[in-house]
C-alpha cells in the first residue's frame, strides 16, 4: 500500500510522547500534529514501547530526539550508542532527528543530564567532528539544540548564538531552537533573550521547543531558573515564541512536559495555545 | 583556566569535592549553588530511574531508606550506558553487600526479580508455538525434542520465597510469605511480563530447557530434584504463557 503519511514535521504543534497518553493521542489528538520521542527509550529489543511507537508512526510524523549521545564529550563518541541510533533511525525513518549541544558521558560514565560546555575554538572543532561523524553514520542531517545553562565558563570566548551558527555552517546540521532554554539561560546569565533571538540564524531552525521551568535563587539572591519541563510554559516564553514566529516564520513547535506529566487535556491545551499563535502570523 | 570533564564529573558525583574553579556566575564569582543544580539533576534523575526499576524494593525499605541507599549506589555505580531502562544491574549485589540491610537476606533476589521483569518487558517479540502443536506429537517425539524459549522468558531460582514476597507487596496483596525456596518463571504473553511460581522441580526443568537439553533429559533432572515433579503444570505455564517459540525435533536419520 502507498504510504501517504507526510514524512516531515508540519509547521504545527507537536508534543513529547508519554506512554500514559497513548490512547488519548490516537482518540483525541486535537491540534497535535506530530510527536517527539526520546531515542533512548526505544532502544530495547521489543515489547510495548516499540509496538506503541510503530502504531503512532502510522498516524503521526515522528521526531527522534536523542538525549544520550554526548556530542560535547571530550572523548570519542560511543560507537555502540551511535550504532543503536542508526538502527532506530533506519527502521523508523523519522521525520526529524535532533540532539543537544551538551555532554553527558565521560569515560564509561553516563550522568543522565545535559551538562554545559565552554565555547572555545577547541570545543567548536571537537563538536563539529562529532556531528560530522553522526551525520555520516546515520546518513542524514541532524538538528542541534541550544542548551539551558545555570553557570558560565570563564574560558568561553564565543557567544553561544555565534557558536551554534558556526557549527551549523561547518557541518551543515540544522538547528533546534528551544525558546524556554533561551529564557532560562538569559535569566541565569543576565543577558537579553531578545538579543539572543536576533543573533540566532532562524532560517536554519527547523523545530522550536517550548516547555516549563522552575524558579529558584542562587546564594547571592540572583534568579536561578531550572529547566524542569514540569509545568505550563510561562507567559514570557510565549511572548518570545510569538516574536520568534513573527521574525522567522512558522515552525514545527513542540510542547515538552517530562516531569509531573499532566493528563492529556492539559498538554493538548498547551499545544492549542501554540497553534493559535502559529495562526496569528497568517494574514 | 580550562575546566576538564574529568573534574566536572568528579565534583558532580562527590558533594565533598568543590565545584571546579573556572565555573562562574554572571558576576564572575564561583558558580556555587549553580553547580549544585547539575549535581541535583544527576542524583534526582538517577534515583527516579531506580525507583521506577525497583518498586518492590522501595516498598520493602520505605521511601526514605530507599532514597538514601539509591544515593550511595548511584555514586558508586553511575550508569555505564544511556539506556536507563537497564540501569541498576549491580543493585542486587550492592544490596547483598550493604551492611545495614544484611539482615534482609531476600532483598538481593527480589531486586534480581525486578531486574528480570524489566528485561522481559523490553525483550524482543516472538511468535509462540500453537498449543495444538504439542498435542499433535507422540510422547516419545515430544520427550526427544528441544524447546526454544522466547527472549522474554526469564527464570529465577531463589533460596527465599521471592514470589510470595513479590505478590505480598503488589497493590492487590497476597498471603503472608512463609520461608521456603521458590523459583519463578517470567512469561510475557503479550506486552506485560507475568511472574509465575513454579512447582518443585520446575526451576530445574526450565533451566535445563534453557541450556538446550531435550525435554526428556530436563524432566529427568527435575524429577531428581523433586520426585513428585508436576510436568503437566510446568509445561502448562510455559505453553499458556507463550514461552515456547520453536520445537526442535530430533533429526531422523
Amino acid at each position: 500500500m502507498l504510504d501517504t503519511r507526510p514524512n516531515y514535521l508540519p509547521n504545527r504543534p507537536g508534543v513529547g510522547y508519554k506512554p500514559q497518553h497513548f490512547s488519548d493521542i490516537l482518540d483525541h489528538p486535537g491540534t497535535v500534529a506530530w510527536l517527539e520521542i526520546h531515542a533512548e527509550n526505544y532502544m530495547g529489543a521489543g515489547g510495548r514501547p516499540l509496538a506503541q511507537l510503530r502504531a503512532l508512526a502510522e498516524r503521526f510524523p515522528i521526531s527522534v530526539h536523542g538525549v544520550g549521545l554526548s556530542i560535547g564529550g571530550e572523548g570519542s563518541l560511543d560507537d555502540e550508542h551511535l550504532a543503536r541510533l542508526k538502527h532506530l533511525i533506519g527502521w523508523l525513518e523519522p521525520a526529524s532527528f535532533s540532539e543537544h549541544l551538551a555532554w553527558s558521558t565521560h569515560g564509561s560514565h553516563f550522568l543522565n543530564d545535559l551538562l554545559p560546555l565552554p565555547y572555545t575554538e577547541e570545543t567548536l572543532a571537537r563538536i563539529c567532528a562529532h556531528i560530522d561523524q553522526v551525520q555520516e553514520t546515520v546518513g542524514r542531517q541532524m538538528l542541534l539544540e541550544n542548551p539551558s545553562t545555570y553557570l558560565a565558563f570563564a574560558e568561553s570566548q564565543i557567544p553561544e548564538a555565534e557558536f551554534l551558527t558556526e557549527i551549523s555552517t561547518r557541518t551543515g546540521c540544522g538547528l533546534l531552537f528551544d525558546v524556554n532554554n533561551v529564557f532560562i539561560s538569559a535569566t541565569n546569565q543576565k543577558t537579553d533573550p531578545y538579543s539572543y533571538i536576533d543573533a540566532f540564524p532562524l532560517d536554519r531552525v527547523q523545530e522550536l521547543h517550548l516547555g516549563g521551568h522552575d524558579e529558584d535563587h542562587d546564594e547571592h539572591g540572583a534568579p536561578l531558573l531550572i529547566d524542569s519541563h514540569g509545568r505550563e510554559v510561562v507567559d514570557a516564553v510565549w511572548k518570545m515564541y510569538e516574536y520568534t514566529i513573527a521574525k522567522g516564520g512558522p515552525k514545527p513547535s513542540l510542547i515538552e512536559w517530562d516531569t509531573d506529566v499532566p493528563d492529556w487535556p492539559v498538554l493538548e491545551a498547551e499545544a492549542a495555545r501554540a497553534q493559535s499563535i502559529l495562526q496569528q502570523v497568517l494574514v | 583556566m580550562s575546566v576538564g570533564q574529568t573534574d566536572f564529573r568528579t565534583a558532580i558525583l562527590d558533594a565533598r569535592v568543590a565545584a571546579p574553579a573556572g565555573l562562574v556566575d554572571p558576576e564572575g564569582r564561583p558558580a556555587g549553588k549553580r553547580f549544585d543544580v547539575y549535581r541535583n539533576n544527576v542524583a534526582v534523575s538517577l534515583t527516579e530511574a531506580l525507583k521506577t526499576a525497583f518498586p518492590v524494593i522501595r516498598k520493602l525499605l520505605g521511601d526514605e531508606n530507599f532514597a538514601g541507599i539509591a544515593g550511595l549506589f548511584l555514586r558508586q555505580h553511575p550508569p555505564t550506558s544511556p539506556l536507563l531502562m537497564f540501569y541498576g544491574a549491580e543493585f542486587p549485589d550492592f544490596l547483598a553487600g550493604f551492611e545495614p540491610v544484611r539482615h534482609l537476606g531476600y532483598l538481593a533476589d527480589v531486586a534480581r526479580l525486578e531486574l528480570a521483569l524489566r528485561h522481559s518487558y523490553h525483550a524482543a517479540d516472538a511468535t509462540p508455538v500453537a498449543p495444538q502443536a504439542f498435542q499433535d506429537m507422540t510422547p516419545q517425539a515430544l520427550m526427544a525434542a528441544r524447546l526454544r524459549l522466547a527472549p522474554a522468558v526469564q527464570l529465577l531460582r531463589s533460596h527465599w520465597p521471592i514470589h510470595a514476597i513479590w505478590q505480598f507487596n503488589q497493590p492487590q496483596g497476597g498471603p503472608k510469605p512463609e520461608m521456603r525456596p521458590e523459583s519463578i518463571l517470567i512469561t510475557r504473553p503479550d506486552y506485560d511480563p507475568v511472574p509465575h511460581l513454579l512447582p518443585a522441580g520446575g526451576g530445574a526443568l526450565v533451566a535445563a530447557l534453557g541450556d538446550g537439553q531435550p525435554l526428556g533429559n530436563a524432566v529427568a533432572t527435575a524429577t531428581t530434584k523433586a520426585p513428585d515433579f508436576d510436568l503437566a503444570a510446568t509445561l502448562g505455564l510455559l505453553i499458556g504463557g507463550g514461552a515456547i517459540t520453536e520445537i526442535l525435533q530430533e533429526e531422523t536419520p
